[in-house]
Parts: C-alpha cells; structure tokens; sequence
C-alpha cells in the first residue's frame, strides 16, 4: 500500500505555474528521489505536502494513507507536521531555533504531538540524537544549535524528524549545504534511519548523484513538469527524455588529461597565514604551504570548508599578506606587483558585483584603473566574449541569472587581460547545466588566451573535469599533490581516499558500491565543534 | 564572565576618569570666573580674591584636578569665611549657588529622575511592544497602517503640547488626579504613582513609537527566518511560534535600545521635568548651567557618563540572557 499518492498536483503563484500535474506514488517504507534544477517546482512540491505554502492555489490530490491532504483546515494540518510527515532542510545553521537548545526544541515538537511529560520527552530527544550518531547525547542534548558543526546540525535535524516516529520523511536538498565527506555521512544516515525505523524517504535533490545511491524511485522535474520517472537505475542508467540526457551529461565528467611542463608562474614558498585571536591560540588558516603554478596548466585546489582554500586563493592574488613564506610571481613579489596580471573570479556573483552599478560599469573599472579612457566598445567586446549580448552593459546583477552574473565575474577578470585567474568555487552556486557552460567557457578561454588557472573547489568531479594537476588542502597543509588522472586513480593519503569514496555519483550501482567502501573506510562522524 | 565585568568596571572607571578631564578642561579653564557670579553686586577685589579662594579656583588647573579627585575618595573641606564647609566623600565638588555638597544634591534629585525614568520606559515598552507585534502581524493591513500612524503622530508631537494637554485634560477639566508634585515612594506608593502618571504617559507618547517601529521589523525578520518554517512543519502553534520564537529574536535590539534610553531619560528629561514640577537631574542641570555653578553641571555629567556605562553593561548581560550565541569578553 502506498504512503503517498500524489496525484495530477498543481501548485500555482498567482499567474505563475510552479508545478503542473504531478504524480507520484511512494510506497510505506520506500524511497523516491525528486531531482531538477532550480525552479523545477521540487520545493514546492515538498512544502504543499506540508500545507506549508501560504499564498499558492493548490489543485490535485495528495493522499497520505487514508487522508486527503489537500482538504486539511490547520487543526488538522497540525497533526500531520511533524507526527506523520517531517520535514529535513537545507540549511542546518538556520533551520533551527538559535534561541533553544537542541534537545529543548526535539522534546517541544514531542511533547506537542504525544502529549508526554517533560522527562519523557527529554529522553526520546537524547534517544532519537543517540539514533542519529550524536556523540555523548545526554550532555549534548542540552547545547545550543551554534554549538553544534554543519553536519551535527543536520543529524539533530533529522533527530528532530525521527522523534514522532513519522511515516515519512520529506528530505529537501538535506546535503547541499554540507561538506562533500559529511554529505556522504547524512546520506547514509537517512538510508539507515530509513531501513532501522521503517520510515518511508522523499529525496529532493538538484544532485543527481545524490539521489542515485539512497532511492529507489526517482522523478525528474522541469519547469513544474515531471518529464520522466521510474526506477531509479532505469532512469539513471537509459533516460528516455532528453532533459535527463542532459543532465546526465552536463554533470563533470573525466578528461583526457593534459601534461604541461611550464615554467612555474607563480610559486608559493614555505606560506602560512594565521590569524590572530584574542585569548586564543591563533588560526593557522594555511600553514607551511610551498608549491609552484605551472605557465598555461590548470591547478586545482579541493578542499572541504575550514581547509584553508580561500585563504589562500587570496594569498594568490595578494588580497592578504603571508605570515610567513614567499608568494612570487615570474621571480617578483606578489605585494609588489602591479597591473592586473593575476585576477580572481569569486564564488558568489551576486554578492561580488555591486548591486547599484550597472554591469558594464563593474566590468569597466579595472580599465580604467589601468588608465583606458573609452573602455565601453572593450567591455563590449569582453561581454559578447562570455557569451552575453553586448547590450547587457546597462542592466543591473539582480536583472541577470546566476549563469549570467558568473559570465560577467568572468568577464570583469578577463578586463585587465591577466596572465593568472584564481577562480574561487565559481561554479558552486549553479545549476549543474549552467555549470557545465560556465566550466565549457573557462576551457575554452584558457585555450584562447594562454591562461594559467588555478581552481578552489569542494567539488571533487568538477576538478577531475578542468584541472591538469589537483593539491589536496587538509588543515592547511597540502597533503597530497600530483597529475589529476593519477590522484584520483591511486590516492595515496587517507583523506584523499576518504574524499573520493564521498563524492555522490549518478550511477546507482557505483554509489551502492561507494557505500559499502565508506562503511569499510569508517570514517568517524565529525565530532568537533565548528570554528566559527 | 567575572573577568568579563572586572573590564567592565576598569573600563567605566577610565571613561570616567577621561570625562572628568575633559570636563575640567573645558569648564575650570574656559574665561568665565565663577567666582564673580558668587561674589554677587557690589564686589570688592579683595572680596573677589577671598571668594577664589574659598572656592579653590585660584590655584593652576592641575592642582584644582588634584584636589577634585582626592575629594571624590576622602571628602574635602572649603575654607569660606569663618565657617568651613565640609563636604564627605564621595566629593565631587560643593555647590556655592546652593551652599550644598554636588554629591548631596544629586542624590536628592535622582531618586526624583529614577522613578520617572522608569516608570516611562516601562509604559512605553509595554505599548510599544504591543503595538510592534499587532503592525507586524497584519503587515501592510488597516491595523498596522492605524497602529503605525498612531505611534508616528506621538513621536511627532512635542513633549511640551502632549504634557499639556495631559495637564488640561485630567488635572483641569476632569480634575481626576492631583497637579503632579514629587512624593516618595517610601512616603506614600499610591500618591507616588499618582503623581507620576502623567510625566509617564508624556515621555512615554516619544519613547513607544522607537520601540513600536524596532518590533514590527524584529517580527517580519525573524518570522521570515528558516527556523519558524521549521517550526510550522513540526506543527507548532501560530501563537506559541509567535510569542516564543518570534518576539525572542525581535526583542534583542530593543534590549541595547532600552537601557541607554533609560541612562538618558534620567539625566535629560529637563522639559517633563519642567512642565510637571519634578524636582529631577535635569532640572538640576539646566538650573546649574543658567548658574555657571559649575561643580554642578561637572557632577551630572559625571553622573550620566556612569549611568551610560552601567546601562551598556547591563544590556550586554541581558542580551546574553536572551541570545545564548553572545560571547562575553
């Protein structure tokens, strides 16, 4: 028997249609993966199974065992929240009260649907954080959310879920703000809670390797529309829409490797950078870090957050000073130099670009920084370059799409025609077919203009895809450096080992056997707390 | 936390100690002679010169700021005529306009300035947290734009017209409570209150619509927060998400707002004062300045950098209460 039928849903916004005739069913105790980019309607799907929305029309059915949902008034509703149907988030560091402590809020939501005493309530909160792997959960039952790191944060979230003992949980985009290796934890928590607890599994991802390894069932979604669904192996493995083809594709895949033996641009020499604190002992956020950037290669830089990667991406291009240690570009100073031969292209777009000047302007600066009179027909010619239209001077960031802003980011390096571009994560706050875009122009820049690049990312196929060399970050220190085909064919430090066993892939059977090898590696859930 | 309040206080005592420089800078070396003021009509050079010496300002600066602060520790005596005028510790100077100690005189008029204080500031929160959380749940509603005008139109309106009107309306026409004059509160509980009714709606007409404003955007921000979704999907109660998610994360501003207004009112309410014959700091100040009594308007200062200081410290204590991510140091 089905848990959940949904059946020919339609969410509408006023005029705007966000899903349009959706159907699903799940059955008790199984799991279904909902996978589309951003505006497919994934997560108003999820929250109209919550009656969460507050200004949408909603049309269909969505039956939940014997209830009607959609007919539900708020007594009702109230009932179902939290008791039958929870709900993950994404993001573990808002989505919990920072007011109460974790085992305050756990026992709240328990004590509201079961009606238990106080001390009852307390001990399920330690029972179900025990469940989700929460070390010591007595004593951290009673610790702020603060208190708690990213991945923590999310294991008492789905704590929070277990509590009531719902038959299903809904789970929206639950990793996507986590670490790849903690991604990997949550995931095969959820996969166990599902099989100890018997809970049936939403997974709504814009990550199809995310949903490859934990469900069963998967639905693809495109602009409101379910264009495909089945089995998840079936879909992954022979999608019969196109759309799915191309998602499948535009996820990074392996290249033939690249062997540059360039003359090293830039060389970074015994560099450390450590923060002072007060009272504390300081953050040594890059610490003894020596390596050369070849002439025309691509470096890639991974690691998790707290590694130290953005640090030193702006060591690089001498936004702050070393500690310690000598950053050289062509055998001169980097504090030094002068002229915009190294450039940076940061994460996020939005916030990078400022958003009362047009883009144009933005693009402009450096060039007149560096003394050009006229620089319009050059922004021009940048932004046709990127693959925006050259009347796209005059608009404004937020008039742009994310693919388009991180075109202009680009753009604006690429003004003072550098020799370097240091691009920090510039793909990890994209749709993974506009990503592939943004990672296609890059190639195809590096080739045109002789570029050397190095690359920051978490993202371990991204990096497979675009970079020559990798530097594994861990703490600090690189741990592990050398050719890409090679690091990720023969790891030779656990934690790269540990790294690539994470990273979620879209093959179904890959990421079965990728589970089995975390689960042999056993890596120890996170247990510190977070540094910031 | 203990370290945390020893900085405190060594950094009050700096502030402190730094005001009292500043001050004396700026009044003991300013070209007035307050002791001509003293010295009155008819006033002789040699009765001048006595007048500067019983008052101690005919010696240099420094020693004047040497003597002010073994005063505040071990009390000072003034040579005037044949009687000596003793002035205890703590000393921050003696009044010749009022032939009365600094120290004695604040202490008269703050008990006066404190309950006005207070007792506005607690009017004025309860409205305008009130009125805060009704905008900011019918936002963009009749009610919020009724409330949001009401609240606007107080701040607006002077303190003069609002005490006013207040004084024609329930002293004059009504004839519901007395004229307001100061009773203690150890006196009489119920005149005290009485008495202060009005000064406290007056000053609280102004206070409401800061307070008003700070909760309905503290409302709409947290209530737009990830954590109140949460809420709602575990089936949590509007009202308990409300009162107990909500208005936490909205109050903490108004925490910090609070206690400076309070530290404020106290030291500056000169025209409430005025109006309603409160014998208050602010009168005190006002009337000092009109003077040029000098040690006067140095010791309110004083007094209202003290305040400052420890109505910060109080509202850094509160805020950690309610916002356990503050750190301390």
């Amino acid at each position: 028997m089905s848990t959940l039928t949904v059946e020919d849903l339609r969410i509408r916004f006023g005029d705007t249609v966000a899903v349009d005739g959706l159907s699903f069913a799940l059955p008790a105790g199984g799991t279904l993966g909902i996978v589309g980019e951003s505006g497919s309607g994934k997560s108003a799907t999820a929250l109209a199974l919550l009656g969460l929305h507050t200004s949408a029309t909603i049309e269909g059915r969505i039956g939940f065992g014997d209830l009607d949902l959609t007919g539900l008034d708020d007594k009702r509703w109230r009932r179902v929240r939290g008791a039958r149907i929870a709900m993950v988030f994404q993001e573990p560091l808002t989505a919990l009260s920072p007011f109460h402590t974790i085992g305050d809020q756990i026992a709240e939501v328990y004590r509201l649907h079961t009606g238990a005493s106080r001390k009852a309530a307390r001990q399920r909160a330690v029972e179900v954080l025990r469940q989700v792997h929460i070390p010591d959960p007595a004593r951290r039952a009673s610790n702020y959310p603060h208190q708690f790191s990213g991945g923590m944060r999310q294991r008492a979230l789905i704590a929070m879920a277990l509590a009531c003992r719902p038959q299903l949980i809904v789970a929206d985009e639950p990793t996507t703000a986590l670490d790849v290796t903690v991604q990997a934890q949550i995931l095969d928590l959820l996969d166990e809670v599902r099989e100890t607890t018997g809970t049936a599994l939403l997974l709504i991802s814009h990550d199809l390797g995310v949903v490859a390894g934990s469900t069963d069932r998967v639905v693809v979604m495109r602009r409101g529309i379910a264009v495909e669904q089945g089995e998840t192996a079936a879909v992954l493995g022979a999608p019969a829409d196109a759309y799915t083809r191309e998602l499948l594709q535009a996820a990074p895949h392996p290249t033939p490797p690249r062997q540059i033996a360039g003359e090293p641009l830039l060389r970074l020499c015994g560099v450390r950078k450590h923060f002072k604190q007060r009272r504390r002992e300081p953050v040594k956020a890059v610490d003894d870090v020596s390596v050369d950037v070849r002439s025309g290669e691509t470096l890639g830089i991974v690691g998790e957050s707290g590694t130290g990667k953005t640090t030193l991406a702006r060591l690089m291009t001498g936004l702050l000073t070393p500690s310690a240690g000598t950053i050289t570009l062509d055998g001169v100073d980097i504090a030094r130099r002068r002229g915009g031969s190294v450039q940076m292209v940061f994460q996020d777009p939005l916030s990078s670009l400022n958003p009362r000047r047009t883009i144009g302007e933005s693009i402009a600066d450096p060039l007149r920084l560096s003394g050009v009179r006229d620089p319009r027909p050059r922004v021009e010619d940048l932004l046709e370059r990127v693959g925006l239209a050259h009347r796209e001077y005059d608009r404004y960031p937020h008039q742009l799409s994310g693919g388009m802003r991180q075109r202009v980011g680009i753009a604006r390096a690429l003004a003072p025609h550098p020799r370097l571009i240091i691009c920090d994560e510039p793909v990890s706050s994209l749709d993974v077919t506009t990503q592939a875009q943004v990672l296609a122009l890059l190639e195809d820049l590096r080739e045109e203009l002789g570029l050397t690049m190095v690359f920051v990312s978490h993202d371990l196929a991204v990096l497979r895809q675009i970079a020559d060399r990798v530097a594994v970050l861990a703490d600090g220190r690189i741990v592990e450096i050398g050719d890409t085909a090679q690091v990720y064919a023969a790891p030779q430090h656990p934690y790269t080992k540990e790294l690539l066993a994470a990273v979620p892939v879209a093959d179904p059977a890959e990421a079965r056997r990728l589970r089995a090898l975390r689960r042999s590696l056993d890596p120890q859930p996170e247990t510190t707390s977070p540094q910031r | 936390m203990i370290g945390y309040l020893v900085r405190r206080l060594g950094g009050a005592v700096l502030v402190l100690f730094g005001l009292s420089l500043l001050l004396y800078g700026l009044f003991y070396l300013a070209p007035s002679d307050p002791a001509i003021l003293t010295c009155g009509k008819g006033c002789t050079p040699d009765r001048l010169a006595e007048v500067r010496h019983a008052m101690g300002v005919d010696e240099p600066a420094a020693t004047q700021y040497a003597h002010f602060v073994r005063g505040l520790v071990g009390g000072r005596d003034y040579p005037a005529g044949p009687a000596t005028r003793h002035c205890p510790a703590p000393c921050l100077g003696y009044s010749f306009e009022t032939d009365q100690p600094v120290t004695r005189l604040l202490l008269d008029r703050l008990p006066v300035s404190a309950s006005l204080a207070l007792g506005a500031e607690v009017l004025a929160l309860t409205a305008g947290i009130g009125a805060g959380v009704l905008s900011g749940l019918h936002r963009y509603r009749w009610l919020d734009r009724i409330v949001n005008g009401l609240v606007l139109a107080g701040y607006a309106v002077p303190v003069f017209l609002v005490g006013l009107l207040l004084l024609l309306l329930f002293c004059v026409q009504l004839q519901w409570l007395p004229f307001p004059s100061y009773v203690p509160l150890t006196t009489d509980p119920l005149a005290w209150a009485q008495n202060l009714l009005l000064p406290w709606v007056a000053l609280a007409v102004i206070q409401t619509a800061a307070y008003a404003r700070l909760t309905r955007a503290g409302i709409q921000e947290t209530l737009a927060e990830e954590h109140i979704r949460t809420a709602r999907a575990y089936g949590l109660p509007e009202r308990r998400i409300i009162w107990r998610r909500a208005l936490r994360g909205a109050l903490l501003p108004l925490v910090t707002l609070t206690a400076i207004d309070l530290a404020a009112v106290m030291t500056s309410a000169v025209l409430t004062e005025t109006m309603f014959g409160l014998p208050g700091v602010g009168q005190l100040l006002v009337g000092a300045v009109n003077q040029i009594d000098l040690p006067v308007v140095v010791g309110v200062t004083l007094l209202a950098g003290l305040l400052i200081v420890a109505a910060n410290t109080v509202a850094d204590l509160l805020y950690r209460a309610v916002d356990p991510r503050v750190e301390l140091r």
